[in-house]
């Protein structure tokens, strides 16, 4: 971004500071403008008669009443090229890896929505060998689904490696109140992974101002339109964690004044989300945005207001969680859901596909049965047995985060164990499948 | 929006998010549309309050890049919506700017296009002759428009009677051409054409009387039809946490119910949910016409990420174009998805305004709001003696699940059907996760529909259906005592009771939504499965191990589920059927 030009006006009289804003007398501003006070970056967000407020994205601390306000006459932008892949960027856009700005074409960030009837319906499968999103949660391009999780579990982790495995042109990393580590951790993997073609990042890290994060998803998402729209790539977006860009949003509108909703979050969080969430797009060119994101939950609870609102927007929910009984990383079955699998499971992958992954998944919810009477001290009937063995397996040598399967493989694994565990009549799986498909009983 | 007139100018004087405040030079009207002269294009605003000279408008697109001082140009009219042939098949943005015809990928600010196809030529056919005495909402003529024939109407703004002093004869004419000319009370003669205009925040009430409905309104999903019957002109609401299957649901009642137009306001929800509809609609076959469904349907799609002010809009455009289908004497099912999204777009806006708040910050008002909108739907009688319907089904997107919430609340007063769907049905993967328990229609105890069901389903129909909701409690209640006191803690009869629920659940509630025969069940086989399902309830099997009776009840539902994947009476069907016969004789003679 830049700093103030020749003929620009300047003002050097604040009338209020706030700790997020702060307010002075100017006229001829635009709403949503940008301008720089005391050399920071911050945007109109009111306009009343001649009084603009502005919100200073670094924070107020220091702030002279006579600090210099220059107005830039424009909504934020970024500029944009070829050039960015393989680079680091803050939320500003300006580079954090140590070398030079990019020149590029100057894009206004935030712009205007897809019209619906332009869009494509996805249809291409991102195959990603672990079996909870595969098998019983496809991704498809052009979706946009978030990984719900505690912080203890591995999420950024699993993110970079769905990343590594997805076939895609442009993977977009923007990073929310991001550690330093787990922001390097990122950098490295990619790195080693790539070279420097596919990867470009917006970091805003966890020693920067909160509300600089804001910024960080319309970047994010203005370089992934840059490249789908003008270069017809396949771009994957990875925003982590839409939690913390959520308190943020709740920063902001406390210091409005604004009647907080539920769980003190602003009445227009789910707009604010779904603005960002619905950038993702199947392009009528061939390009497409597909966006991955996280949001942290506190204690699992999915009924706070940002996993809630998070799940009415986005098609569908992976949820991240340790199975104790084989003591892996699994996607839990029950919770998770992929909205748009149904384009292409038994479509693009084998006709018996919907039918194993839903036997299956009731079967392990069985076992969840089974394994309640068993804690209760019930005694365990001949069905429950062999349904708790067949949950063990299936989430052992399927579903475990670390088992790298082609999705034919995870059907026949999975044919396999039901042939093992299992009666035909037990899975209820349409007669030409199990036609098809049945394995020879092997010795239990 | 045509032939609008401006009735004063202003200049804007305040901006906050999508509210603007400007000072008028003259009149202004409560809920008038007013026009922001914005870098060359004019970008839409209502009014939604006045102070003297100050005026308070809620934009409909996005206010970046809005200045103080910036002219703003108020008209004399609410938002209007164009009625008129070619409705049909077309998808419209809340503000029914048709979207086919923007250029461009990206919804560009201040872009505006004709709803309607105004070089197009209908074949018009007479329905009055000269000399006739009509009034607003008669119709005059009519057009084919695919499977229906479209009436134009007298004008509904137009008081008072009218004699017919011209009509055109038997030809081609454009939507504009004057086809009708009446003469009023005054003897002043004024000309109708084939497009008129209505305000979408008042209602159309051309009719005689709205009459309590009574006839089903097939829709295909059994736990629906047989289970929590909607009837023609009904309401019904769907509310239920993300992944619970509400849009699903939709998609299933879009593209099955025996309804001649079906429009969908796709309000606050996801754009990929639309395109689906977009892309599947063209191809697939209205089961009751054998046309495209296309043919049948009108899209209102204002999603998540158009603008938050027009989302209003959205569900009273739909609504008007209903009413005015209505107006023709056709059965009209109107879907909104989701009513929560439109009521969040009035508490952004009342909160800008600095309004006190009610419950979770929504408007005072939300509930009232809520109900003079649900009390527009119905089945109404005519003036001509012939009757219309509007069948409303909207969803509710309760905040963490939780049904005690303001617009769930308010729903569940003015709605009659109360399709619940519960999370723990959706985990375990039973869809359509409608509750069967919580779940209700009040339609089941209308004398109307008790009389409709004797005479058209079968004579004993809601006993039947009575006695499966109840044995569906009994069910619930015998497992949570296996639960608590063990299988073999409860006597073998017990486990018979609970498997015979679940034979009502896994053969009758459950549906699977994606496989080409099971999806769609027609009333007649919903009534054949329902008899056939109660017939294995009645029988008396005496089992003496519980296990035996999970493994026997295993087969029976397998076999039942073959049977919904079947064509009916075919010859796979017939198959399974005896098989299920050979079953149960077998078990019973044993």
């Amino acid at each position: 971004m830049m700093r103030a030009k020749a003929f620009q006006k300047i003002y050097c009289r604040l009338t209020n500071i706030t700790k997020a804003t702060c307010t002075l007398e100017a006229t001829g501003v635009g709403y949503e403008e940008m301008a720089y006070v005391q050399g920071r970056a911050a945007q109109v967000v009111k306009i009343a008669g001649n009084k603009v407020t502005l919100q200073v994205f670094e924070g107020t601390e220091g702030l002279r009443s006579d600090a210099e306000v220059i107005f830039t006459g424009k909504a934020p932008w970024l500029p944009l090229s070829d050039h960015m892949s393989g680079r680091f960027f803050d939320a500003f856009g300006q580079p954090i890896d140590g070398l030079p700005a990019v020149e590029g074409r100057e894009f206004p960030i935030g712009g205007p929505s897809v019209n619906p009837v332009r869009r494509k319906q996805p249809s291409e499968l991102i195959a990603t060998g672990i079996a909870g999103i595969d098998l019983n949660n496809t991704l498809v391009s052009g979706q946009k689904i978030p990984f719900f999780t505690d912080p203890d579990q591995p999420y950024n982790q699993v993110l970079a490696l769905i990343a590594l495995r997805a076939r895609v042109d442009k993977i977009i990393l923007g990073g929310m109140g991001l550690t330093r580590d787990d922001y390097l951790f990122f950098k490295h993997t990619f790195e080693q992974g790539y070279g420097q073609s596919k990867i470009i990042g917006f970091i805003n890290t966890t020693d920067k101002s909160p509300v600089e994060r804001l910024l960080i998803p319309d970047m994010a998402l203005a370089a992934a339109e840059y490249f789908a729209v003008e270069k017809n790539e396949k771009v994957l977006v990875l925003l982590t964690d839409m939690t913390q860009y959520a308190n943020a949003l709740s920063i902001v509108s406390n210091r409005m004044d604004q009647i907080p909703s539920k769980d003190s979050m602003p009445g227009s969080l789910y707009s604010d989300l779904a603005k960002i969430y619905e950038k993702a797009v199947q392009f009528p060119d061939g390009g497409n945005i597909t966006i991955l994101a996280v949001t942290t939950l506190s204690g699992g609870d999915i009924t706070h207001a940002i996993p809630d609102n998070t799940g009415y927007i986005t098609e569908g929910q992976l949820f991240l969680r340790r199975s104790p009984e084989v003591n892996k990383v699994i996607i839990d079955p029950f919770r998770s859901l992929s909205r748009l699998k149904q384009l292409v499971i038994g479509k693009v992958t084998r006709k018996d596909h919907p039918q194993v992954m839903n036997a299956a998944i009731r079967l392990y919810a069985d076992a969840a049965n089974s394994k309640t009477k068993l804690e209760n001290g019930f005694e365990l009937s001949d069905y429950d047995r062999r349904v708790l063995r067949f949950a063990e397996d299936y989430s052992r040598d399927i579903l475990a985060i670390d088992v790298n399967l082609e999705t034919e493989e995870m059907l026949d694994e999975t044919w396999k164990l039901f042939s093992k565990y299992m009666t035909r009549d037990e899975v209820g799986i349409k007669q030409e499948f199990t036609d098809m498909y049945w394995k020879e009983k092997q010795p239990a | 929006m045509e032939n609008i007139t401006i009735i004063s100018k202003g200049k804007v004087t305040a901006i906050v998010g999508n509210l603007v405040e400007a000072v008028s030079d003259g009149p202004l009207i409560q809920n008038g549309i007013c026009f922001f002269q914005h870098e060359g294009k004019e970008i839409m605003g209502e009014v939604i309050k006045t102070e003297g000279n100050k005026a308070f408008a809620q934009v409909f697109e996005t206010t970046r890049g809005f200045r103080g001082g910036m002219e703003v140009h108020f008209s004399g009219s609410m938002l209007e919506v164009s009625l008129g042939p070619g409705l049909l098949t077309r998808n419209f943005d809340g503000l029914q700017n048709d979207l086919d015809k923007m250029e461009g990928v990206f919804l560009e600010p201040g872009a505006r296009t004709f709803p309607l196809d105004k070089a197009s030529v209908w074949p018009f056919t007479p329905l009055v002759k000269s000399g006739d005495a009509v009034e607003a909402g008669d119709w005059l003529g009519e057009v084919p428009e695919y499977h229906l024939r479209h009436k134009i109407m007298v004008p509904f703004k137009w008081e008072g009677s009218y004699e017919v002093a011209w009509i055109a004869g038997k030809g081609e004419y454009r939507i504009t051409d004057t086809i009708v000319r009446l003469t009023n009370a005054a003897g002043e003669e004024m000309a109708v054409t084939m497009i008129q205009t209505w305000p979408v925040k008042l209602p159309i009430t051309r009719y005689r009387e709205k009459r309590r409905p009574g006839k089903l309104f097939e829709t295909g999903v059994r736990v629906i039809d047989t289970m929590n019957p909607i009837l023609e002109g009904g309401t019904g609401f769907i509310p239920g946490p993300f992944g619970s299957g509400k849009t699903v649901l939709q998609h299933a009642l879009a593209k099955q119910a025996a309804a001649d137009v079906v429009i969908i306001a796709a309000c606050g929800e996801r754009a990929n949910e639309v395109v689906e509809i977009f892309t599947e609609f063209p191809h697939l076959d209205d089961p009751h016409t054998g046309r495209k469904l296309v043919e049948r349907t009108v899209i209102i799609a204002n999603t998540s990420n158009m603008p938050v002010a027009a989302r209003e809009a959205s569900v009273y455009t739909a609504m008007t174009i209903a009413e005015y289908y209505r107006s023709m004497g056709l059965r009209t099912l109107l879907l909104a998805d989701s009513t929560s999204r439109w009521a969040q777009a009035l508490r952004e806006m009342s909160n800008r305004m600095e309004e006190l708040p009610g419950p979770d910050a929504f408007p005072m008002d939300l509930s009232a709001i809520i109900a003079s909108y649900y009390s527009r739907a119905g089945y109404a009688l005519l003036n001509n003696g012939k009757s219309g319907s509007i069948t409303f089904i909207g969803t509710v997107s309760p905040a963490g699940g939780n049904l005690l919430e303001p617009v769930t609340e308010a729903t569940k007063k003015v709605a009659r059907c109360f399709f619940a769907l519960s999370q723990n049905r959706a985990d375990s993967k039973r869809y359509p996760a409608i509750d069967p328990i919580d779940s209700y229609s009040k339609y089941l105890e209308y004398h109307e529909f008790i009389g409709f069901a004797a005479r058209e389903i079968g004579s004993s129909w809601i006993d039947k259906v009575d006695f499966v909701k109840n044995f569906l409690i009994r069910g619930q209640e015998v497992n949570e005592q296996i639960n608590i006191l063990g299988d073999d803690g409860v006597p073998v009869a017990y486990h018979e009771i609970f498997w015979k629920a679940e034979l009502i659940d896994f053969a009758i509630l459950q549906q699977d939504a994606f496989d080409a025969i099971d999806s769609n069940t027609p009333l007649k086989r919903q009534k054949y499965m329902l008899e056939k399902v109660i017939e294995v309830v009645n029988t008396e099997f005496g089992f003496d191990d519980f296990n035996r009776v999970r493994d026997y009840f295993k087969r029976i539902i397998n076999l039942f589920k073959q049977m919904n994947y079947s064509e009916f009476k075919s010859e796979k069907f017939r198959d399974y059927e005896s098989q299920l016969h050979h079953l149960i004789t077998e078990k019973i003679t044993a």
